[in-house]
């Protein structure tokens, strides 16, 4: 294997890794603002101890998002050298802003809120989490600004030997950004859902705490249903912008082979990249992929065929998972209608079958999560930065190849074991339900504010 | 041209700010286990530290990323060049980040030993390699049209290591003079009798840290051509002294005051020398890296120092607002009797 590849899996590696804590974070971190706030307003002590211990779940896993994500920083500097110095005029810029004005936040607030609880008032503690939260989340819009800006590059132009950037504003209002970030935060909230369903269906399943795993329940399937719903929509969305933009990953993600006018969505499809075209497609909804592209029956979908193969993406893993994303999606609204029914109607004990199948799916919305980003990245290839640098010329110069060899091992082993340790934690914290002396839970000073 | 300076003296603020906080908790860090003869002490040391650690890093996130944005190709080829010693860095700061949350979650006394170890080690090598990293800095690097042709063991130089200690007995000074003002009782004598003892030996450290810059860098220059600059160097030796002089009056909260003021000027003082140099390149001059010839357009520049100047005060606000919530010491009867503590 050579640096470029080994660098490509070493991202993959820590990217991935990092991203199955980030999707919590989004979305847990509101739910557990959510229930400090109904506690400051009802006063109701269930929300307290709901607020604790969805809160100590949220921190075990916070912890683990932060310090990996300071691998992302270091990493683009290290192992793409090439790259950082050719964008980084304009590539820079976000990442640095999201220190600024979002990590900051986080990072200063998260720290009021774990200690805070006998410092501050009950609303300034409150606020403590809700800045996390909103923080947390500014810090996603940032970095997916920076990463739509390799998706679709805006606002630059190629001068001095790189790009410069000479639109700010462009920057920050790229649609393809924009969309992004709304398809990833509510990507996050479905699994911030589905983890707050699945762990309260386990205590259900043992008729430990009932109320308090139930009103938890209810709390997560709405903000499921919204969210799983509101993830297709921009979803759809998300799909135009990329039919329009970046055609080589639109024709992958639906193996369109011939460019053609008014293209069929075969819902039984199997890619053949060897032969270019694909060995099977059956049952086919006419104009499905058109419509899905430009929401015109009759659009044309540039085939890949029409790309030079050194500009195609390999077809195969960015067809599959964007399958794959779509199928777990729907899965997701399904159940989610399915959660809220039956907690509005209190009937979620009568179905012991239902319950058990959210304790089992807590893992599908995280690979959902990961699908997407493998479409969105490896549908990207061969390029960096689409249509401006290719991912070969973007690799450091001055590492070798035992370097990154050597950092790949390393990071396989420090983070299968940090993984490991942080799962157990998780699991035994999640099993062991909220801590229901509350004369041990100190409550914030100031009760009269 | 203005722009770059503006940056050059942002970029140095956000590093001296970030070593003058970071500083407390790695020098904290690597007196865990020797100050902490229990585990109440441990976890009094543990909460001391607790709310301020995460925000104090970040300012090393903003000076990686200021340095991607405001200087590119500095920051391109700084991280390549010094992968192996950015990866080992890497590795202690996400070890250190864990242990915090880690070690009060699980059960049995190994779960414990081991974080605490981790806290050391993860503490430790962070300002160890610093240290190698910034002395090498200011050293200059052996780079021309060629490329970079060291490697981790060349940046073991004498002058590297050097540089490294000086970090390290500067942050255990640091750190000792944050707990003595942290905590009471036996913890708070032994924080500050590790601080007076470490003290001289820091001090001849820096003397012969100040005299071997001038064979092993090109620091000095700036000052030859700039007399007045000198007042940098004089200040940190001045805050180097007051710290000795406020431990002997019992005054640790000034004692400390003068320990931040001392990081803050020691690293200053090298900066002023480096300018307007980011990395230098030790092999030809020519191919040194420079405000001017590595930094971003002008137009980038604009508008970040938009985003600086709006954006700092508001955290260098809030973080101040947060240092006095949590001002005031730590017993070990307040941790145990908080369920909330770590």
């Amino acid at each position: 294997m050579d640096v470029v590849t080994l660098s490509r899996l070493q991202f993959a590696a820590t990217s991935a890794f990092h991203f199955i804590f980030v999707p919590l974070t989004l979305g847990l971190s509101i739910l557990t603002a959510y229930m400090e706030t109904r506690y400051l307003v009802t006063n109701n002590d269930i929300y307290l101890k709901m607020t604790k211990f969805w809160g100590k779940l949220f921190l075990i896993n916070f912890a683990l998002g932060v310090v990996t994500g300071i691998t992302m920083e270091f990493q683009f500097g290290m192992n793409w050298a090439e790259y950082s110095r050719y964008v980084g005029d304009i590539f820079g810029a976000p990442l640095a802003i999201e220190a600024t004005v979002a990590f900051f936040l986080e990072s200063v607030f998260i720290g009021v809120w774990i200690f805070g609880w006998n410092k501050v008032s009950k609303k300034i503690h409150a606020l403590s989490i809700w800045l996390v939260a909103i923080a947390t989340n500014l810090s996603g819009l940032w970095i997916l600004l920076a990463n739509g800006w390799m998706q679709h590059p805006v606002g630059y132009v190629l001068r001095n030997g790189r790009a410069e950037m000479v639109d700010f504003m462009a920057l920050v209002t790229n649609p393809y950004g924009l969309i992004k970030f709304g398809h990833q935060i509510l990507s996050g909230y479905t699994v911030a859902a589905f983890f707050v369903m699945g762990i309260s269906a386990w205590h259900l399943l043992r008729k430990n705490e009932t109320e308090f795993f139930k009103t938890s329940f209810r709390m997560a399937a709405v903000f499921g249903l919204v969210s799983t719903v509101l993830v297709a929509v921009i979803g759809d969305a998300h799909a135009v912008e990329v039919a329009k933009t970046q055609p080589s990953k639109f024709a992958a993600m639906e193996s369109v082979w011939e460019t053609r006018r008014g293209v069929g969505l075969n819902l039984l499809l199997m890619p053949d990249p060897t032969n270019e075209c694909n060995s099977v497609e059956e049952i086919c909804i006419p104009k499905g992929v058109s419509l899905l592209a430009f929401h015109s029956p009759d659009a044309e979908i540039k085939g890949l065929k029409d790309i030079p193969k050194d500009e195609r993406p390999s077809v195969l893993p960015v067809f599959f998972s964007f399958r794959a994303m779509v199928g777990l999606g729907t899965l997701f609204i399904l159940v989610s209608m399915v959660a809220v029914f039956l907690s509005r109607r209190d009937l979620l004990e009568k179905y012991p079958l239902f319950l058990k199948m959210l304790v089992l799916i807590i893992p599908l919305p995280y690979l959902a999560n990961q699908l997407g980003w493998i479409v969105a990245e490896m549908g990207r290839q061969p390029w960096i930065v689409y249509g401006v640098l290719k991912t070969s010329d973007a690799v450091s110069k001055s590492v070798s190849i035992s370097q990154v060899m050597g950092s790949l091992i390393g990071f396989v082993l420090l983070y299968g074991f940090l993984g490991v340790i942080d799962i157990y934690l998780l699991v035994k914290f999640a099993r062991k339900g909220p801590d229901n002396d509350l004369s041990a839970i100190i409550k914030p000073r100031g009760q009269e504010a | 041209m203005e722009f770059q300076i503006i940056w050059f003296v942002l970029w140095g603020v956000l590093w001296s700010v970030y070593f003058m906080l970071d500083g407390f908790v790695m020098g904290a860090g690597i007196l865990h286990n020797y100050l902490g003869t229990s585990d109440g002490e441990k976890r009094v040391m543990i909460n001391a530290i607790g709310p301020v650690w995460d925000g104090n890093e970040v300012w090393l996130i903003t000076a990686g990323g200021a340095t991607f944005a405001a200087f590119p190709t500095t920051y391109a080829l700084m991280f390549s060049y010094l992968y192996t010693a950015l990866l080992l860095l890497l590795f202690a700061l996400i070890i250190r980040g864990v242990s915090y949350e880690f070690r009060g979650k699980g059960e049995g006394d190994g779960w414990k030993k081991g974080w605490d170890m981790a806290i050391m080690v993860g503490n430790f090598l962070p300002a160890l390699l610093f240290g190698v990293a910034f002395g090498n800095i200011f050293a200059g690097l052996p780079m021309d049209a060629a490329g970079y042709h060291g490697s981790l063991l060349y940046l073991l130089n004498p002058y590297g290591l050097l540089t490294g200690l000086l970090f390290v007995l500067l942050f255990l000074v640091h750190g000792a003079l944050y707990l003595a003002v942290k905590t009471t009782g036996d913890l708070n004598r032994r924080a500050l009798s590790t601080a007076g003892r470490i003290w001289p030996v820091l001090l001849a450290v820096a003397v012969v840290f100040l005299t071997y810059t001038n064979f092993a860098t090109r620091l000095y220059d700036n000052y030859l051509a700039t007399p007045l600059l000198i007042v940098v160097p004089l200040c940190a030796v001045a805050a180097l002294l007051a710290i000795r002089i406020f431990l002997a009056k019992g005054r640790p909260l000034a004692a400390f005051a003068s320990s931040c003021l001392t990081v803050l000027l020691v690293v200053g003082t090298g900066l002023v020398g480096l300018f307007p140099n980011l990395i230098p390149s030790n092999l030809d001059p020519a191919y040194s890296l420079t405000i001017f010839n590595s930094s971003s357009s002008l137009y980038t520049l604009k508008i970040m120092t938009v985003v600086a100047f709006i954006f700092v005060p508001i955290v260098i606000g809030y973080k101040i607002w947060v240092y006095r919530i949590f001002r005031g010491t730590l017993s070990i009867d307040d941790v145990e009797s908080d369920k909330q503590a770590y």
